[in-house]
């Protein structure tokens, strides 16, 4: 079965076409990578998906269900997390927290027991507690549990954007550029942690990435973009060898 | 229940400032006028508290809070009048009631105007803030009992310290179980970034609805002891500048902490009517300099709030 199925997706903001017409799967448990220059409209597709822009056309289907009509704020619990280009952390809130408040999304409890503290409530909290500290310990956050976030060195709190989007036990990851402003060294740490938690959650991961390296060493299908379109999609074997991705890349005449 | 034995510190602190304030009052120690404006103090406390939890934890800017605070006060000077009200038992349900009413005009006008952002959230709040004030200087118009522009008069003088010290503390309370409930979790959240907070699936429409109703209810119970401490209402007591004080209190106290709204509360009231006594009666215009001098000045040295540390 296919996890996302995407037809004929189409956005406009004034004259630009930001996406124009993208379509394209991703099979269960399957890894895409999305690569294209600057401005090609990867994050768009994205924000598409997850609904913070509504498509002028087209249609998204999750799982054989079509998501394209529904508010945001209901897909992380169809199961579609995602993270984000410049890190969009609660900064202000602790480490716990922020894990805490995506986890409490789902297993809640009313206002009545948030304000007499009932039993359910101390349950849920307890519950939220113990869930994010399972994935502090797994991104090796362990320690800075009541660290506010914005304490965090970059790395870290690329992690832990992480473990916010896995806390919501997604069927799908959408991951936008995990590498940017990463050294080599800890590029090679990501790839290892990106791999652990395709395992561990049986994920179906779309990736966006400008590090080659990376976003090969990862995908087993990559999608190339430029000015809102497709140009190609294949393995990363293919896609490297491909003569309209090194022009779009490198400009005509090292084509 | 655990409502109860977690709030054990609050209810023994509040218990004491009690005794301390009655023994103060019953063997007049104090002035009248002092025991008004110490009572003045915790209706503020109150009030600010509600526009604390809009703008400080959810980080929605109001300027309109003094409109939900009045709309309390006329809302509760009213049903005393057609109830024909004298007596503190009768006045808690007005009370809830008045407060209600005022939580959901926040509610039903915050469906369009919370869709906005920053500044221009904060020019349609203070929109609305002047609507109900022309609203109230008009509004013998639509029952004479309102009084318009001449004012509400002989409104019974129910609140006293117990009725203060006993909703103060029962609403700290809850609010504070708010906060630190899943709901205050997401309103926080939502203050640092509101995409991120859908991403996690936060319906952020709602929790910001609900932010904001709970936020008024509160400016409409301060509203409604306000009207029966001092029995008369005039529209000009709940114009925009009564809104910034609201503002002044919650930035002085520090965004997003009760203790400090608290502290602040105090202060202010303090300050302003320590002024009235300290300045001569012809400079007493002054305090209005004063104000916002001392605004200026928070802002360029504790941005963050005198009592919170600087982040």
């Amino acid at each position: 079965m296919n996890a996302i199925e995407i037809e004929g997706l189409r956005k406009g903001f004034g004259g630009v076409k930001a996406v124009d017409g993208i379509s394209f799967h991703v099979g269960e448990g399957e890894t895409l990578g999305i690569i294209g220059p600057n401005g090609a409209g990867k994050t768009t597709v994205f924000n598409l998906i997850t609904r913070f822009y509504v498509p002028d056309s087209g249609r998204i289907m999750f799982f054989e269900k079509d998501i394209s009509h529904l508010p945001s704020y209901k897909l992380p619990r169809l199961g579609i997390g995602r993270t984000f280009q410049n890190l969009r952390l609660f900064q202000n809130l602790t480490v716990m927290e922020n894990i805490t408040s995506a986890v409490l999304c789902e297993q809640g409890y009313n206002v009545f027991s948030g304000i007499f503290r009932t039993e359910g409530y101390l349950l849920a909290e307890a519950k939220a507690r113990q869930e994010a500290q399972r994935l502090i310990d797994f991104f090796q956050l362990t320690g800075r549990e009541k660290d506010p976030a914005r304490n965090l060195p970059y790395g870290e709190q690329r992690k832990l954007e992480l473990a916010r989007a896995l806390s919501l036990r997604p069927r799908l990851l959408l991951i936008d550029e995990p590498g940017a402003g990463m050294n080599p060294r800890e590029i090679q740490d990501l790839v290892t942690t990106i791999r652990e938690i395709r395992e561990r959650f049986s994920l179906t991961i779309i990736i966006i990435e400008h590090q080659m390296g990376l976003v090969m060493n990862i995908s087993e299908r990559i999608v190339v973009m430029d000015f809102g379109e497709k140009i190609m999609e294949g393995t990363p074997g293919e896609v490297k060898k491909d003569k309209r991705v090194i022009e779009a890349y490198l400009g005509e005449e090292f084509a | 229940m655990n409502f109860f034995v977690e709030a054990r510190t609050q209810i023994l602190v509040s218990l004491g400032v009690y005794i301390i304030l009655k023994i103060l009052f019953a063997f007049h120690f104090v002035s009248e006028y002092i025991e008004q404006i110490t009572i003045y103090s915790f209706i503020v406390i109150i009030a600010s508290l509600g526009l604390n939890v809009i703008y400080g934890y959810t980080g929605q800017f109001s300027l309109g809070h003094a409109a939900f605070y009045g709309i309390g006060a006329y809302a509760s000077a009213y049903f005393s009048r057609i109830f024909g009200i004298e007596h503190v038992y009768s006045f808690l349900p007005v009370l809830l009631l008045s407060g209600a009413i005022a939580g959901l005009t926040g509610y039903l006008i915050g469906i369009p105007i919370l869709r906005l952002r920053d500044d221009f959230l904060a020019i349609a709040t203070l929109g609305f803030g002047t609507l109900v004030r022309v609203f109230f200087d008009n509004s013998d118009r639509f029952a004479e009992v309102l009084g318009g522009s001449r004012g509400f008069v002989g409104i019974p003088r129910i609140t006293n310290l117990e009725t203060v010290c006993f909703v103060t503390l029962f609403l700290i309370i809850i609010t504070r179980n708010m906060i630190s409930s899943r709901y205050g979790l997401f309103w926080r959240c939502i203050k640092e970034d509101e995409t991120a907070s859908m991403s996690i699936g936060i319906d952020t429409a709602k929790m910001k609805l609900m932010a904001f109703a709970y936020g008024c209810f509160l400016a409409g119970i301060g509203g409604a002891l306000y009207a029966h401490l001092y029995t008369f209402l005039h529209p000009s007591n709940f114009d925009v500048l009564k809104s910034i004080d609201f503002l002044i209190i919650v930035i002085l106290g520090g965004m997003g902490s009760i203790m400090g709204t608290i502290y602040a509360g105090i202060i202010w009231v303090g300050f302003i009517e320590g002024l009235r006594i300290i300045l001569p009666a012809a400079m007493l215009d002054l305090r209005w300099v004063f104000i916002p001098l001392l605004l200026i000045a928070l802002m360029m040295w504790r941005p963050y709030g005198l009592i919170t540390k600087g982040r």
